[in-house]
């Protein structure tokens, strides 16, 4: 199956401080990982992990300080000029729907202008049914929305017409930066089936990320956990979300808030006190919270070592084959 | 209890039945939560509790009592000074965001030492300090903090911060608006553990709003369900997860994605109505799989179906219940 993005030893490091005393935060450590064609694939961590400063490299916004990232096949240069090819396969949504469209402008203009720029029709009416095409694919249509500012529709609503807008060019990879955090809990599943009728109906991909681990295994096929700037644990979504191995992603999974009574979180959680003195840490990153940390954790950086065909950065397994060698 | 913004724009007046017709009784020594999606009025049935009622909101009826000191205060008839003196140590409000508490430009400590002594006659400013470090210590936040700019703190650590700070006098109400909207699971989960641990120190009662049902089945004691401007049904949390009877819970509860499950679930279908500009009859009945003739018509009775179980449809007066 044909590749529609692969990562490779992804590496960003920002530079905090001042002349007198300079950190290097490591926000994306090493990261590797690829996504089939028709496949939803979710990278998943709490904020400060890394997973958007990871889309902002593969989406071309930040150029990374090593690695490379190859778009179906294509390798992606750092260059001024964006490459029509690229803007046309991958597309994006993002966090605050709101934020995303200026509220000083009808919404419909922004879809005018994207067919322009692409030329994507050769006339008005062309281009009205092409947009009224890529709107009922999101559960909306023409008539509905032409005309209206963004204040009149609701986020959820606005989410979907954020979709529709990235449809227009046909993309193979959408890209999904927490688009259902804003969204209140009892209407995140209109956003995220739709990812799911899209895959079906169209056969595209989607880069899901989010912190939220229940929408993520409802739709997702592969998942990444990752944590500041490390993947921890990587396999299909039965198997991390429902086996975890990892101590972190059992610690996402535990804090769910499950809406049943009877499911209660059990035992307390112990927040980091400062994100910063996790990044710079020797050893594993999480070893000041892990429940389970060994001496050895606090030294040595955790390989990625391979159980069950999922990959996990931890010391619990290193009687386990290592990654390289398997 | 009843109260509407009346926007009076160009002439024309346009009121929003932000709270209509709601009675409430929250008792003491318990976690009550109020669910319901964004724009249900919600906020405004807070502000109302708290009596920070401004215009535009106005209060058009009924009344809100705080049993304070073992007396029952009408508090919409208080002036500005004894409801000053009753804020902060009696009932404190959490408003959604943080940062709408913490002063961005002093340290955090100087927040705290604010509210002591604007609150609490003849304390002096090093008082102040050892009370509120104490008061930071015992809860398990890291003293650091005090040192520290609201911007120097995670969201988390500010939104933790800010409900410490409710808790500082000891009052008997704490409300909080969204404390966990917006903010990574693991973190919403200490946010939500430090309001339980208060709870439990204090024995007081906390109102917390949020739409996230997750949320609600973890800490509250029960649940009221709020939907267009009426709590529209009412019970304790095992019972209102066991046997949800208004179709509008039900959707609350089936909506969320679980473990273990990928079958197909659904969102509410619609939109919540603007509340100046309700359907007639249930105003949920536009969006009901069950809506019947009667529910276009008339406002269902918001009657106990058992002694600790209130609901307000037409399904279930009529004997069809779910």
């Amino acid at each position: 199956m044909e590749k529609i993005l692969e990562v490779e030893h992804l590496v960003k490091i920002y530079t905090l401080g001042s002349i007198t005393s300079r950190v290097h935060i490591t926000a994306v450590d090493n990261v590797s990982f690829s996504i089939d064609a028709g496949e939803i694939f979710t990278l998943a961590g709490e904020s400060g992990c890394g997973k958007t400063t990871t889309a902002k490299m593969v989406l071309g916004f930040e150029d990374p300080t090593s690695g490379t990232i190859v778009h179906g096949g294509k390798r992606h240069e750092s260059s001024t000029k964006k490459k029509v090819w690229f803007t046309e396969g991958v597309q994006a949504i993002f966090q605050d729907p709101f934020g995303t469209f200026n509220p000083l402008r009808t919404v419909d203009r922004y879809f005018f202008e994207t067919v322009q720029n692409y030329k994507l029709a050769k006339s008005n009416e062309e281009a009205i049914e092409l947009i009224d095409q890529k709107l009922r694919a999101v559960g909306l249509s023409y008539s509905q929305f032409a005309g209206k500012y963004p204040s009149e529709f609701s986020g959820g609503q606005l989410q979907r017409i954020s979709v529709a807008r990235a449809l227009l060019t046909d993309p193979s990879l959408l890209i999904a930066d927490e688009p259902v955090s804003m969204v209140d809990a009892s209407l995140r599943m209109s956003i995220v089936n739709l990812f799911d009728k899209l895959r079906k109906e169209f056969g595209m991909s989607v880069l899901y990320i989010t912190h939220d681990l229940a929408t993520a295994y409802y739709v997702s096929d592969r998942i990444a956990v990752m944590f500041r700037g490390n993947i921890v644990e990587m396999g299909t979504v039965e198997q991390v979300l429902m086996n975890p191995r990892h101590p972190y992603t059992q610690l996402l999974k535990e804090s769910i808030p499950e809406a049943d009574p009877e499911k209660r979180w059990k035992g307390r959680v112990k927040l980091s006190n400062s994100e910063e003195e996790e990044y710079l840490s020797m050893g594993c990153k999480f070893a000041a919270r892990c429940p389970q940390v060994k001496d050895i954790c606090r030294l040595e950086v955790p390989k990625d070592i391979i159980v069950d065909e999922v990959l996990v950065k931890c010391h619990l397994y290193s009687e386990n084959v290592p990654a390289e060698q398997a | 209890m009843h109260a509407c913004y009346i926007l009076d724009v160009h002439g024309t007046q346009k009121v929003v039945q932000a709270v209509n017709q709601i009675d409430l009784v929250i008792k003491e020594n318990e976690v009550y939560g109020i669910a319901g999606e964004s724009g249900c009025g919600k906020s405004t049935l807070l502000k109302a509790l708290a009596a920070v009622i401004e215009p535009p909101l106005r209060h058009i009826g009924g009344k809100i009592y705080y049993h304070v000191a073992g007396e029952m205060i009408d508090v919409s008839t208080l002036d500005a000074e004894e409801m000053r003196h009753l804020r902060w140590r009696f009932v404190s409000y959490v408003p959604q965001g943080s940062m709408s508490v913490l002063n961005p430009v002093v340290k955090i400590k100087e927040t705290y030492k604010d509210f002591i002594i604007s609150h609490v006659t003849g304390q002096s400013q090093k008082e102040a300090y050892e009370l509120a470090k104490h008061h930071i210590a015992e809860l398990g936040l890291p003293p650091e903090v005090m040192n520290a700019y609201p911007h120097q703190l995670s969201g988390g650590m500010r939104q933790r911060v800010t409900i410490a700070l409710a808790a500082l006098l000891s009052p008997q109400i704490i409300i909080a608006d969204e404390p966990t909207t917006a903010l990574d699971v693991v973190v919403q989960r200490g946010v939500v553990q430090l309001i339980k641990d208060i709870q439990q120190k204090l024995q007081n009662t906390v109102i917390l709003v949020t739409h996230d049902m997750g949320v609600h089945a973890n800490v509250a004691d029960r649940i009221g369900i709020m939907y267009a401007g009426k709590i529209v049904e009412e019970a304790p949390t095992d019972i209102i997860f066991a046997e949800p009877l208004h179709p509008y819970t039900q959707y609350l509860i089936n909506s969320l994605p679980q473990f273990g499950d990928k079958t197909r679930r659904e969102s509410v279908p619609g939109s919540p109505p603007e509340l100046s500009d309700l359907p007639g009859g249930c105003a949920f009945h536009p969006r009901c799989p069950y809506v019947m003739d009667i529910c276009k018509e008339k406002m269902p009775d918001y009657i106990a179906i058992k002694p600790d179980h209130k609901v307000a449809c037409w399904l279930v007066e009529e004997g069809k219940g779910h």
